[in-house]
Protein backbone atom coordinates (compact mmCIF):
# COMPACT_ATOMS: atom_id res chain seq x y z
CA UNK A 1 0.00 0.00 0.00
CA UNK A 2 1.33 3.66 -0.89
CA UNK A 3 1.77 5.87 2.11
CA UNK A 4 1.43 9.30 0.83
CA UNK A 5 2.47 12.69 1.96
CA UNK A 6 0.47 15.87 0.74
CA UNK A 7 1.43 18.97 1.02
CA UNK A 8 5.19 19.40 2.55
CA UNK A 9 7.18 16.36 2.36
CA UNK A 10 9.68 17.35 5.19
CA UNK A 11 6.62 17.65 7.67
CA UNK A 12 7.96 16.44 11.25
CA UNK A 13 6.75 12.74 11.57
CA UNK A 14 5.09 12.34 14.23
CA UNK A 15 4.54 8.59 14.04
CA UNK A 16 1.63 8.50 17.02
CA UNK A 17 -0.18 5.82 15.75
CA UNK A 18 3.17 2.61 15.91
CA UNK A 19 3.61 3.62 19.04
CA UNK A 20 2.71 0.43 19.79
CA UNK A 21 4.72 -1.77 17.28
CA UNK A 22 5.30 -4.18 19.42
CA UNK A 23 1.61 -5.06 19.80
CA UNK A 24 -0.07 -7.23 17.42
CA UNK A 25 -2.29 -5.35 14.89
CA UNK A 26 -5.81 -5.17 15.62
CA UNK A 27 -7.37 -6.52 12.81
CA UNK A 28 -6.13 -8.51 9.43
CA UNK A 29 -8.47 -8.72 6.34
CA UNK A 30 -6.60 -11.53 4.30
CA UNK A 31 -8.32 -11.03 1.15
CA UNK A 32 -11.50 -10.66 2.10
CA UNK A 33 -13.81 -10.04 -0.71
CA UNK A 34 -17.91 -9.80 -0.67
CA UNK A 35 -20.07 -11.39 -3.26
CA UNK A 36 -23.92 -10.28 -2.00
CA UNK A 37 -26.31 -12.88 -3.17
CA UNK A 38 -27.77 -11.09 -5.91
CA UNK A 39 -24.63 -11.46 -7.68
CA UNK A 40 -23.60 -8.10 -7.01
CA UNK A 41 -19.67 -7.99 -6.11
CA UNK A 42 -19.35 -5.79 -3.27
CA UNK A 43 -16.22 -5.78 -2.42
CA UNK A 44 -12.96 -7.24 -4.67
CA UNK A 45 -10.70 -9.15 -2.25
CA UNK A 46 -8.76 -6.48 0.24
CA UNK A 47 -6.00 -6.42 1.92
CA UNK A 48 -5.47 -4.40 5.40
CA UNK A 49 -4.01 -4.37 8.28
CA UNK A 50 -5.38 -2.08 10.88
CA UNK A 51 -2.53 -1.63 13.27
CA UNK A 52 -3.02 -1.09 16.83
CA UNK A 53 -4.09 1.96 18.00
CA UNK A 54 -4.19 3.48 14.79
CA UNK A 55 -7.12 5.74 14.04
CA UNK A 56 -7.70 4.51 10.63
CA UNK A 57 -11.02 6.38 8.05
CA UNK A 58 -12.51 4.43 5.36
CA UNK A 59 -14.29 7.40 2.84
CA UNK A 60 -15.24 7.08 -0.58
CA UNK A 61 -18.08 7.53 -3.06
CA UNK A 62 -21.37 5.47 -2.41
CA UNK A 63 -21.31 2.02 -3.17
CA UNK A 64 -17.38 1.57 -2.67
CA UNK A 65 -17.92 -0.92 0.07
CA UNK A 66 -16.62 0.87 3.02
CA UNK A 67 -19.46 0.26 4.93
CA UNK A 68 -19.78 -3.65 4.02
CA UNK A 69 -15.67 -3.51 4.98
CA UNK A 70 -16.81 -2.05 8.27
CA UNK A 71 -19.17 -4.76 8.92
CA UNK A 72 -16.94 -7.73 7.56
CA UNK A 73 -14.73 -6.10 10.18
CA UNK A 74 -17.42 -6.17 12.75
CA UNK A 75 -18.17 -9.67 11.63
CA UNK A 76 -21.90 -8.32 11.02
CA UNK A 77 -21.09 -10.21 7.36
CA UNK A 78 -19.27 -13.00 6.50
CA UNK A 79 -16.31 -12.94 3.62
CA UNK A 80 -17.19 -14.75 0.79
CA UNK A 81 -13.72 -15.39 0.47
CA UNK A 82 -10.47 -14.86 2.04
CA UNK A 83 -10.67 -14.16 5.77
CA UNK A 84 -9.93 -12.18 8.60
CA UNK A 85 -8.15 -12.22 12.13
CA UNK A 86 -8.55 -10.48 15.18
CA UNK A 87 -5.52 -9.72 17.52
CA UNK A 88 -4.11 -12.71 16.05
CA UNK A 89 -7.19 -15.07 17.02
CA UNK A 90 -10.34 -16.16 15.39
CA UNK A 91 -13.79 -14.21 15.91
CA UNK A 92 -14.60 -16.98 18.95
CA UNK A 93 -11.50 -15.28 21.55
CA UNK A 94 -13.44 -11.12 20.73
CA UNK A 95 -14.73 -10.38 23.27
CA UNK A 96 -12.52 -11.34 25.76
CA UNK A 97 -10.04 -8.96 28.00
CA UNK A 98 -8.01 -7.15 25.82
CA UNK A 99 -9.94 -8.31 22.23
CA UNK A 100 -13.13 -6.45 22.59
CA UNK A 101 -14.84 -4.25 20.08
CA UNK A 102 -17.76 -1.70 20.51
CA UNK A 103 -19.99 -0.78 17.43
CA UNK A 104 -21.31 2.71 17.11
CA UNK A 105 -24.18 3.05 14.34
CA UNK A 106 -25.13 5.66 12.17
CA UNK A 107 -28.21 6.42 14.17
CA UNK A 108 -27.92 6.72 18.02
CA UNK A 109 -30.34 3.71 18.37
CA UNK A 110 -30.97 3.90 21.66
CA UNK A 111 -34.38 2.30 23.30
CA UNK A 112 -36.45 5.11 23.86
CA UNK A 113 -38.10 3.40 26.78
CA UNK A 114 -35.02 3.69 28.63
CA UNK A 115 -33.14 6.61 30.95
CA UNK A 116 -29.57 7.34 29.37
CA UNK A 117 -28.03 5.44 32.31
CA UNK A 118 -30.21 2.60 31.38
CA UNK A 119 -28.99 2.58 27.35
CA UNK A 120 -25.61 2.84 29.10
CA UNK A 121 -25.83 -0.20 30.89
CA UNK A 122 -27.47 -2.38 28.13
CA UNK A 123 -24.69 -3.73 27.13
CA UNK A 124 -22.95 -4.83 30.14
CA UNK A 125 -26.41 -6.24 31.46
CA UNK A 126 -26.29 -8.02 28.20
CA UNK A 127 -22.91 -9.34 29.29
CA UNK A 128 -24.38 -10.36 32.77
CA UNK A 129 -22.36 -8.35 34.61
CA UNK A 130 -23.84 -7.71 38.34
CA UNK A 131 -25.95 -4.20 38.35
CA UNK A 132 -23.37 -3.13 41.81
CA UNK A 133 -20.66 -3.77 39.56
CA UNK A 134 -21.90 -2.04 36.43
CA UNK A 135 -22.85 0.98 37.98
CA UNK A 136 -19.40 2.89 38.50
CA UNK A 137 -18.91 1.68 34.93
CA UNK A 138 -21.86 3.22 33.15
CA UNK A 139 -21.49 6.51 35.40
CA UNK A 140 -18.05 6.85 34.49
CA UNK A 141 -18.81 5.89 30.61
CA UNK A 142 -21.86 8.79 30.71
CA UNK A 143 -19.09 11.14 32.77
CA UNK A 144 -16.87 10.92 29.85
CA UNK A 145 -18.94 11.97 27.35
CA UNK A 146 -20.19 14.92 29.35
CA UNK A 147 -24.07 13.69 29.99
CA UNK A 148 -23.72 12.93 33.88
CA UNK A 149 -26.44 15.97 34.27
CA UNK A 150 -28.69 13.95 31.75
CA UNK A 151 -28.42 10.78 33.34
CA UNK A 152 -31.89 10.10 34.54
CA UNK A 153 -33.89 11.63 30.87
CA UNK A 154 -35.22 9.78 28.22
CA UNK A 155 -33.30 9.99 24.81
CA UNK A 156 -36.57 11.63 23.37
CA UNK A 157 -35.44 14.72 25.70
CA UNK A 158 -32.24 14.74 24.29
CA UNK A 159 -31.19 16.44 21.12
CA UNK A 160 -29.58 14.31 18.32
CA UNK A 161 -25.85 15.19 19.31
CA UNK A 162 -26.63 14.42 23.11
CA UNK A 163 -27.92 11.72 21.67
CA UNK A 164 -24.67 10.48 19.71
CA UNK A 165 -23.00 11.18 22.37
CA UNK A 166 -24.98 7.71 24.91
CA UNK A 167 -24.73 6.17 22.17
CA UNK A 168 -20.45 6.47 22.06
CA UNK A 169 -21.11 6.03 26.31
CA UNK A 170 -22.97 2.91 25.84
CA UNK A 171 -19.81 1.88 23.38
CA UNK A 172 -17.36 2.85 26.05
CA UNK A 173 -18.89 1.19 28.35
CA UNK A 174 -17.66 -2.31 27.64
CA UNK A 175 -14.07 -1.06 27.87
CA UNK A 176 -13.14 -1.95 23.88
CA UNK A 177 -9.90 -2.03 22.69
CA UNK A 178 -11.08 -1.36 19.06
CA UNK A 179 -14.06 0.60 18.33
CA UNK A 180 -16.24 0.90 14.81
CA UNK A 181 -18.11 3.50 13.82
CA UNK A 182 -20.56 3.73 10.70
CA UNK A 183 -20.72 7.49 10.24
CA UNK A 184 -21.47 8.33 13.36
CA UNK A 185 -21.79 11.78 12.88
CA UNK A 186 -23.55 11.91 9.75
CA UNK A 187 -26.95 13.19 10.56
CA UNK A 188 -25.34 16.16 12.74
CA UNK A 189 -25.15 19.84 12.16
CA UNK A 190 -21.75 21.21 11.39
CA UNK A 191 -21.00 22.18 14.35
CA UNK A 192 -22.02 19.63 16.50
CA UNK A 193 -20.46 17.64 14.49
CA UNK A 194 -17.19 19.31 14.94
CA UNK A 195 -17.48 19.97 18.61
CA UNK A 196 -17.97 15.40 18.83
CA UNK A 197 -14.98 14.84 16.15
CA UNK A 198 -12.76 17.32 18.69
CA UNK A 199 -13.95 14.94 21.74
CA UNK A 200 -13.97 11.32 20.18
CA UNK A 201 -9.77 12.61 18.93
CA UNK A 202 -9.85 13.43 22.87
CA UNK A 203 -11.07 10.12 23.38
CA UNK A 204 -8.80 7.76 21.27
CA UNK A 205 -5.81 9.49 22.40
CA UNK A 206 -6.25 9.11 26.29
CA UNK A 207 -7.51 5.60 26.00
CA UNK A 208 -5.94 4.84 23.01
CA UNK A 209 -8.36 3.15 21.50
CA UNK A 210 -7.52 1.62 17.80
CA UNK A 211 -10.94 3.25 15.61
CA UNK A 212 -12.14 2.38 12.43
CA UNK A 213 -14.16 5.00 11.15
CA UNK A 214 -16.53 5.50 8.24
CA UNK A 215 -17.59 9.07 7.21
CA UNK A 216 -17.89 11.09 3.57
CA UNK A 217 -17.00 14.37 5.43
CA UNK A 218 -13.17 14.75 4.28
CA UNK A 219 -12.61 17.60 6.86
CA UNK A 220 -13.65 14.91 8.99
CA UNK A 221 -11.57 12.64 7.90
CA UNK A 222 -8.70 14.39 7.71
CA UNK A 223 -8.97 16.19 11.38
CA UNK A 224 -9.90 12.49 13.06
CA UNK A 225 -7.21 10.24 11.29
CA UNK A 226 -3.90 8.84 11.41
CA UNK A 227 -4.50 6.79 8.04
CA UNK A 228 -7.24 7.38 5.64
CA UNK A 229 -7.82 4.23 3.46
CA UNK A 230 -9.70 6.26 -0.10
CA UNK A 231 -12.11 3.45 -1.86
CA UNK A 232 -13.62 2.99 -5.32
CA UNK A 233 -16.38 1.30 -6.09
CA UNK A 234 -17.33 -1.90 -9.11
CA UNK A 235 -16.23 -3.27 -7.32
CA UNK A 236 -15.26 -1.54 -3.91
CA UNK A 237 -12.12 -1.80 -3.51
CA UNK A 238 -8.66 0.26 -1.88
CA UNK A 239 -7.80 3.00 -3.99
CA UNK A 240 -5.42 5.05 -2.31
CA UNK A 241 -4.19 5.44 1.48
CA UNK A 242 -2.73 8.65 3.17
CA UNK A 243 -1.17 9.08 6.27
CA UNK A 244 -1.72 11.61 8.11
CA UNK A 245 0.93 12.38 10.15
CA UNK A 246 0.24 14.97 12.50
CA UNK A 247 1.21 15.84 16.27
CA UNK A 248 -1.39 14.58 18.90
CA UNK A 249 -3.90 15.13 20.66
CA UNK A 250 -5.26 17.24 17.92
CA UNK A 251 -7.36 20.54 18.58
CA UNK A 252 -9.01 23.35 16.23
CA UNK A 253 -5.76 24.77 15.61
CA UNK A 254 -4.95 21.84 13.39
CA UNK A 255 -8.36 22.73 11.64
CA UNK A 256 -6.72 26.48 10.84
CA UNK A 257 -3.40 25.33 9.72
CA UNK A 258 -2.17 25.44 6.29
CA UNK A 259 -1.30 21.37 6.37
CA UNK A 260 -4.99 20.67 6.80
CA UNK A 261 -6.06 22.32 3.78
CA UNK A 262 -3.34 20.90 2.10
CA UNK A 263 -4.69 17.39 3.21
CA UNK A 264 -7.86 18.33 2.51
CA UNK A 265 -7.23 19.34 -1.13
CA UNK A 266 -5.37 16.44 -1.76
CA UNK A 267 -8.17 13.70 -0.14
CA UNK A 268 -10.56 15.80 -2.53
CA UNK A 269 -8.77 15.23 -5.82
CA UNK A 270 -7.90 11.35 -4.95
CA UNK A 271 -11.95 11.07 -4.13
CA UNK A 272 -12.72 12.62 -7.63
CA UNK A 273 -10.28 10.62 -9.08
CA UNK A 274 -12.16 7.50 -7.27
CA UNK A 275 -15.51 8.43 -8.36
CA UNK A 276 -14.68 8.31 -12.09
CA UNK A 277 -15.86 5.95 -14.36
CA UNK A 278 -12.20 5.54 -15.15
CA UNK A 279 -11.53 4.45 -11.72
CA UNK A 280 -12.58 1.42 -12.42
CA UNK A 281 -9.84 -1.59 -13.05
CA UNK A 282 -7.23 1.29 -11.59
CA UNK A 283 -5.73 -1.16 -8.86
CA UNK A 284 -4.87 0.66 -5.89
CA UNK B 1 -52.51 30.45 38.12
CA UNK B 2 -53.90 30.69 34.93
CA UNK B 3 -57.83 31.60 34.83
CA UNK B 4 -60.16 28.66 34.86
CA UNK B 5 -61.16 29.09 30.88
CA UNK B 6 -57.72 28.79 29.96
CA UNK B 7 -56.49 25.66 31.52
CA UNK B 8 -56.95 22.83 29.08
CA UNK B 9 -58.17 20.15 31.87
CA UNK B 10 -60.50 22.39 32.80
CA UNK B 11 -62.08 22.90 29.26
CA UNK B 12 -61.52 19.16 28.35
CA UNK B 13 -63.36 18.38 31.23
CA UNK B 14 -66.28 21.71 31.08
CA UNK B 15 -66.95 21.80 27.61
CA UNK B 16 -68.18 18.46 26.78
CA UNK B 17 -70.39 18.85 30.12
CA UNK B 18 -71.99 21.29 29.16
CA UNK B 19 -73.14 20.31 25.80
CA UNK B 20 -74.12 17.41 27.82
CA UNK B 21 -76.11 19.08 30.10
CA UNK B 22 -77.73 21.60 27.39
CA UNK B 23 -79.04 18.24 25.32
CA UNK B 24 -80.55 17.04 28.45
CA UNK B 25 -82.38 20.05 28.90
CA UNK B 26 -83.55 20.37 25.28
CA UNK B 27 -84.62 16.44 25.40
CA UNK B 28 -86.44 17.34 28.75
CA UNK B 29 -88.28 20.61 27.79
CA UNK B 30 -89.19 18.93 24.21
CA UNK B 31 -90.74 16.23 25.66
CA UNK B 32 -92.72 18.34 27.71
CA UNK B 33 -93.53 20.72 25.46
CA UNK B 34 -94.63 17.90 23.09
CA UNK B 35 -96.38 15.75 25.53
CA UNK B 36 -94.71 12.48 24.40
CA UNK B 37 -95.77 9.51 26.28
CA UNK B 38 -93.69 8.17 28.84
CA UNK B 39 -93.82 4.67 27.39
CA UNK B 40 -92.85 6.23 24.02
CA UNK B 41 -90.08 8.19 25.23
CA UNK B 42 -89.24 9.19 28.49
CA UNK B 43 -88.05 12.38 29.88
CA UNK B 44 -84.55 12.32 31.59
CA UNK B 45 -86.34 13.19 34.99
CA UNK B 46 -88.65 10.18 34.50
CA UNK B 47 -85.29 8.02 33.40
CA UNK B 48 -83.50 9.29 36.81
CA UNK B 49 -86.66 8.62 38.64
CA UNK B 50 -86.34 5.13 37.18
CA UNK B 51 -82.93 4.71 38.22
CA UNK B 52 -83.51 5.63 41.68
CA UNK B 53 -86.44 3.38 42.03
CA UNK B 54 -85.06 0.36 40.68
CA UNK B 55 -81.72 0.71 41.93
CA UNK B 56 -81.23 -2.44 43.66
CA UNK B 57 -81.88 -4.28 40.99
CA UNK B 58 -80.31 -2.62 38.23
CA UNK B 59 -77.20 -2.87 40.49
CA UNK B 60 -77.38 -6.13 41.05
CA UNK B 61 -77.62 -6.50 36.97
CA UNK B 62 -74.41 -3.98 36.75
CA UNK B 63 -72.71 -6.30 38.85
CA UNK B 64 -73.12 -9.16 37.03
CA UNK B 65 -72.69 -7.15 33.20
CA UNK B 66 -69.47 -5.60 34.85
CA UNK B 67 -68.33 -9.31 36.19
CA UNK B 68 -68.95 -11.10 33.01
CA UNK B 69 -66.80 -8.25 31.03
CA UNK B 70 -64.11 -7.74 33.60
CA UNK B 71 -63.80 -11.98 33.62
CA UNK B 72 -63.81 -11.49 29.48
CA UNK B 73 -61.31 -8.96 29.48
CA UNK B 74 -59.01 -10.65 31.94
CA UNK B 75 -59.00 -13.61 29.56
CA UNK B 76 -59.08 -11.92 26.48
CA UNK B 77 -55.31 -10.19 27.49
CA UNK B 78 -53.89 -13.12 29.29
CA UNK B 79 -55.09 -15.33 26.35
CA UNK B 80 -54.10 -13.08 23.45
CA UNK B 81 -50.77 -12.07 25.09
CA UNK B 82 -49.76 -15.88 25.06
CA UNK B 83 -51.09 -16.01 21.58
CA UNK B 84 -48.91 -12.85 20.40
CA UNK B 85 -45.78 -14.36 22.23
CA UNK B 86 -46.70 -17.71 20.58
CA UNK B 87 -47.40 -16.10 16.85
CA UNK B 88 -43.77 -14.50 17.20
CA UNK B 89 -41.95 -17.49 18.28
CA UNK B 90 -42.08 -18.72 14.78
CA UNK B 91 -43.69 -17.54 11.19
CA UNK B 92 -44.62 -21.23 11.03
CA UNK B 93 -46.99 -21.02 13.48
CA UNK B 94 -48.65 -17.32 12.87
CA UNK B 95 -49.25 -18.81 9.20
CA UNK B 96 -50.72 -21.71 10.46
CA UNK B 97 -53.13 -19.76 13.26
CA UNK B 98 -53.52 -16.65 12.62
CA UNK B 99 -56.41 -17.32 9.67
CA UNK B 100 -57.91 -18.99 12.90
CA UNK B 101 -57.55 -15.89 14.71
CA UNK B 102 -59.18 -13.67 12.32
CA UNK B 103 -62.13 -16.95 11.89
CA UNK B 104 -63.03 -15.74 15.71
CA UNK B 105 -62.84 -12.24 14.94
CA UNK B 106 -64.98 -12.40 11.25
CA UNK B 107 -68.00 -14.54 13.17
CA UNK B 108 -70.76 -12.58 14.61
CA UNK B 109 -70.57 -13.08 18.49
CA UNK B 110 -74.82 -13.88 17.95
CA UNK B 111 -74.13 -16.44 15.58
CA UNK B 112 -72.22 -18.15 17.69
CA UNK B 113 -73.63 -17.06 21.29
CA UNK B 114 -77.02 -19.46 21.59
CA UNK B 115 -74.71 -22.29 20.79
CA UNK B 116 -72.68 -21.48 23.54
CA UNK B 117 -75.15 -20.70 25.75
CA UNK B 118 -76.20 -24.67 24.79
CA UNK B 119 -72.97 -26.53 25.58
CA UNK B 120 -72.01 -24.47 28.59
CA UNK B 121 -73.93 -25.16 31.42
CA UNK B 122 -73.12 -22.10 33.65
CA UNK B 123 -74.74 -18.92 32.32
CA UNK B 124 -71.75 -16.86 33.80
CA UNK B 125 -69.65 -19.12 32.09
CA UNK B 126 -70.82 -19.13 28.81
CA UNK B 127 -71.35 -15.02 28.57
CA UNK B 128 -67.76 -15.17 30.09
CA UNK B 129 -66.55 -17.53 26.72
CA UNK B 130 -68.61 -15.40 24.45
CA UNK B 131 -67.19 -12.05 25.32
CA UNK B 132 -63.80 -13.44 25.28
CA UNK B 133 -64.04 -14.24 21.67
CA UNK B 134 -65.02 -10.93 20.83
CA UNK B 135 -62.51 -9.04 23.04
CA UNK B 136 -59.92 -11.41 22.13
CA UNK B 137 -58.62 -10.23 18.53
CA UNK B 138 -57.40 -6.67 18.84
CA UNK B 139 -54.92 -8.38 21.94
CA UNK B 140 -53.79 -10.95 19.73
CA UNK B 141 -52.68 -8.69 16.81
CA UNK B 142 -51.93 -5.46 18.13
CA UNK B 143 -49.34 -7.39 20.20
CA UNK B 144 -48.36 -9.46 17.53
CA UNK B 145 -47.38 -6.59 15.42
CA UNK B 146 -45.81 -4.81 18.52
CA UNK B 147 -43.37 -7.47 19.31
CA UNK B 148 -42.31 -7.82 15.34
CA UNK B 149 -41.86 -3.82 15.07
CA UNK B 150 -38.50 -3.89 16.77
CA UNK B 151 -36.54 -1.46 15.57
CA UNK B 152 -33.90 -3.35 13.36
CA UNK B 153 -30.81 -0.97 14.61
CA UNK B 154 -31.80 -2.21 18.02
CA UNK B 155 -32.45 -5.41 16.82
CA UNK B 156 -28.84 -5.43 15.06
CA UNK B 157 -27.53 -4.66 18.51
CA UNK B 158 -28.86 -7.15 20.25
CA UNK B 159 -27.29 -9.59 17.95
CA UNK B 160 -24.20 -8.03 17.95
CA UNK B 161 -24.10 -8.67 22.00
CA UNK B 162 -24.84 -12.44 21.06
CA UNK B 163 -28.08 -11.67 23.37
CA UNK B 164 -30.36 -15.04 23.66
CA UNK B 165 -34.05 -15.23 22.47
CA UNK B 166 -35.09 -14.46 26.20
CA UNK B 167 -32.82 -11.28 26.83
CA UNK B 168 -34.06 -9.95 23.82
CA UNK B 169 -37.87 -10.70 24.38
CA UNK B 170 -37.67 -9.30 27.91
CA UNK B 171 -35.21 -5.97 26.88
CA UNK B 172 -36.56 -5.16 23.25
CA UNK B 173 -39.37 -6.94 22.25
CA UNK B 174 -42.02 -6.36 25.50
CA UNK B 175 -40.94 -3.16 26.11
CA UNK B 176 -41.26 -1.54 22.39
CA UNK B 177 -44.64 -3.58 21.75
CA UNK B 178 -46.13 -1.83 25.06
CA UNK B 179 -47.46 1.35 22.97
CA UNK B 180 -49.21 -1.36 20.72
CA UNK B 181 -50.31 -3.74 23.53
CA UNK B 182 -52.41 -0.42 25.36
CA UNK B 183 -54.14 0.14 21.99
CA UNK B 184 -55.49 -2.90 22.11
CA UNK B 185 -55.93 -2.72 25.38
CA UNK B 186 -58.64 0.30 24.61
CA UNK B 187 -60.36 -1.55 22.11
CA UNK B 188 -60.71 -4.97 23.84
CA UNK B 189 -61.96 -3.26 26.47
CA UNK B 190 -65.25 -2.01 24.75
CA UNK B 191 -65.53 -4.99 22.97
CA UNK B 192 -65.72 -6.72 26.22
CA UNK B 193 -68.48 -5.04 27.11
CA UNK B 194 -70.44 -5.75 23.97
CA UNK B 195 -69.94 -9.14 23.92
CA UNK B 196 -70.47 -9.48 27.00
CA UNK B 197 -73.94 -7.71 27.01
CA UNK B 198 -74.91 -8.90 23.55
CA UNK B 199 -74.21 -12.55 24.93
CA UNK B 200 -76.97 -11.78 27.75
CA UNK B 201 -79.29 -10.74 25.06
CA UNK B 202 -79.07 -13.83 23.44
CA UNK B 203 -79.18 -15.90 26.79
CA UNK B 204 -82.17 -13.47 28.05
CA UNK B 205 -84.15 -14.50 24.72
CA UNK B 206 -83.83 -18.16 25.83
CA UNK B 207 -85.21 -17.88 29.43
CA UNK B 208 -81.69 -17.11 31.15
CA UNK B 209 -82.23 -13.82 33.27
CA UNK B 210 -78.87 -12.11 33.94
CA UNK B 211 -77.16 -8.47 33.51
CA UNK B 212 -78.06 -5.44 32.40
CA UNK B 213 -79.13 -6.45 28.91
CA UNK B 214 -81.56 -8.75 30.57
CA UNK B 215 -82.73 -5.60 32.36
CA UNK B 216 -83.13 -3.88 28.97
CA UNK B 217 -85.31 -6.91 27.53
CA UNK B 218 -86.91 -7.50 30.15
CA UNK B 219 -88.65 -3.59 30.42
CA UNK B 220 -89.04 -4.00 26.47
CA UNK B 221 -91.23 -6.95 27.58
CA UNK B 222 -93.46 -5.06 30.79
CA UNK B 223 -93.14 -1.37 28.51
CA UNK B 224 -91.35 0.22 31.40
CA UNK B 225 -89.23 2.20 28.57
CA UNK B 226 -87.84 4.70 31.78
CA UNK B 227 -86.11 1.19 33.43
CA UNK B 228 -84.83 0.64 29.66
CA UNK B 229 -83.12 3.73 29.64
CA UNK B 230 -81.84 3.52 32.53
CA UNK B 231 -80.04 0.25 32.10
CA UNK B 232 -78.41 1.47 28.56
CA UNK B 233 -77.84 4.44 30.77
CA UNK B 234 -75.38 2.33 33.25
CA UNK B 235 -74.36 -0.09 29.99
CA UNK B 236 -72.96 3.55 28.60
CA UNK B 237 -71.35 4.40 31.97
CA UNK B 238 -69.61 1.20 32.28
CA UNK B 239 -68.05 1.47 28.92
CA UNK B 240 -67.15 5.31 29.54
CA UNK B 241 -65.89 3.95 32.55
CA UNK B 242 -64.08 1.44 30.78
CA UNK B 243 -62.07 3.53 28.06
CA UNK B 244 -61.19 5.77 31.06
CA UNK B 245 -59.53 3.55 33.14
CA UNK B 246 -57.73 2.47 30.07
CA UNK B 247 -56.48 6.11 29.17
CA UNK B 248 -55.00 6.70 32.83
CA UNK B 249 -53.10 2.82 32.86
CA UNK B 250 -51.99 3.88 29.27
CA UNK B 251 -50.41 7.01 30.69
CA UNK B 252 -48.86 5.70 33.44
CA UNK B 253 -47.00 3.12 31.68
CA UNK B 254 -46.01 5.10 28.50
CA UNK B 255 -45.92 8.92 30.18
CA UNK B 256 -42.36 9.26 30.33
CA UNK B 257 -40.83 8.10 26.98
CA UNK B 258 -43.47 7.53 24.29
CA UNK B 259 -44.66 10.50 21.76
CA UNK B 260 -48.51 9.43 21.74
CA UNK B 261 -48.60 9.96 25.26
CA UNK B 262 -45.90 12.96 25.59
CA UNK B 263 -47.88 15.42 24.33
CA UNK B 264 -47.08 18.88 22.43
CA UNK B 265 -44.01 20.06 24.23
CA UNK B 266 -43.57 23.83 24.33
Amino acid sequence: MNALLPGDPHLESVDRMTASHDRPPAVEVLSAEKVFANGTRGLAPIDLTIADGEFLTLIGPSGCGKSTLLKLIANLLEPSDGRLVWWRGGFDQVGQEGRRFAFVFQEPTLMPWARVEANVRLPLELANMPAAEAAPVVAEAIERVGLTAFARNFPRQLSGGMKMRVSIARALATKPNLLLMDEPFGALDEFTRNKLDADLIKLWWERKLTTVFVTHSIYEAVFLSTRIIVMAANPGRIFRTMTIDEPQPRDESFRDSARFAAYCRELSTWLAEASLPAAAGSAS
Amino acid sequence: MKPLLQSETFVRIAAPLAVGIALLGLWEIGCRLGGVPVYLFPKPSDIFASLIKHGPSLLRALIVTLRVTLQAFAAAVVLGTLIAFMFVQSRAIEVSLFPYAVLLQVTPVVAIAPLIIILVKNTQVSLTICATLVALFPIISNTTLGLRSVDPGLANYFRMNRAGRLKTLLKLRIPGALPYFFGGLRISSGLALIGAVVAEFVAGTGGRSSGLAYEILDAGFTLDIPRMFAALFLITLTGVALFGAMVVLTKLALSDWHESEVGVET
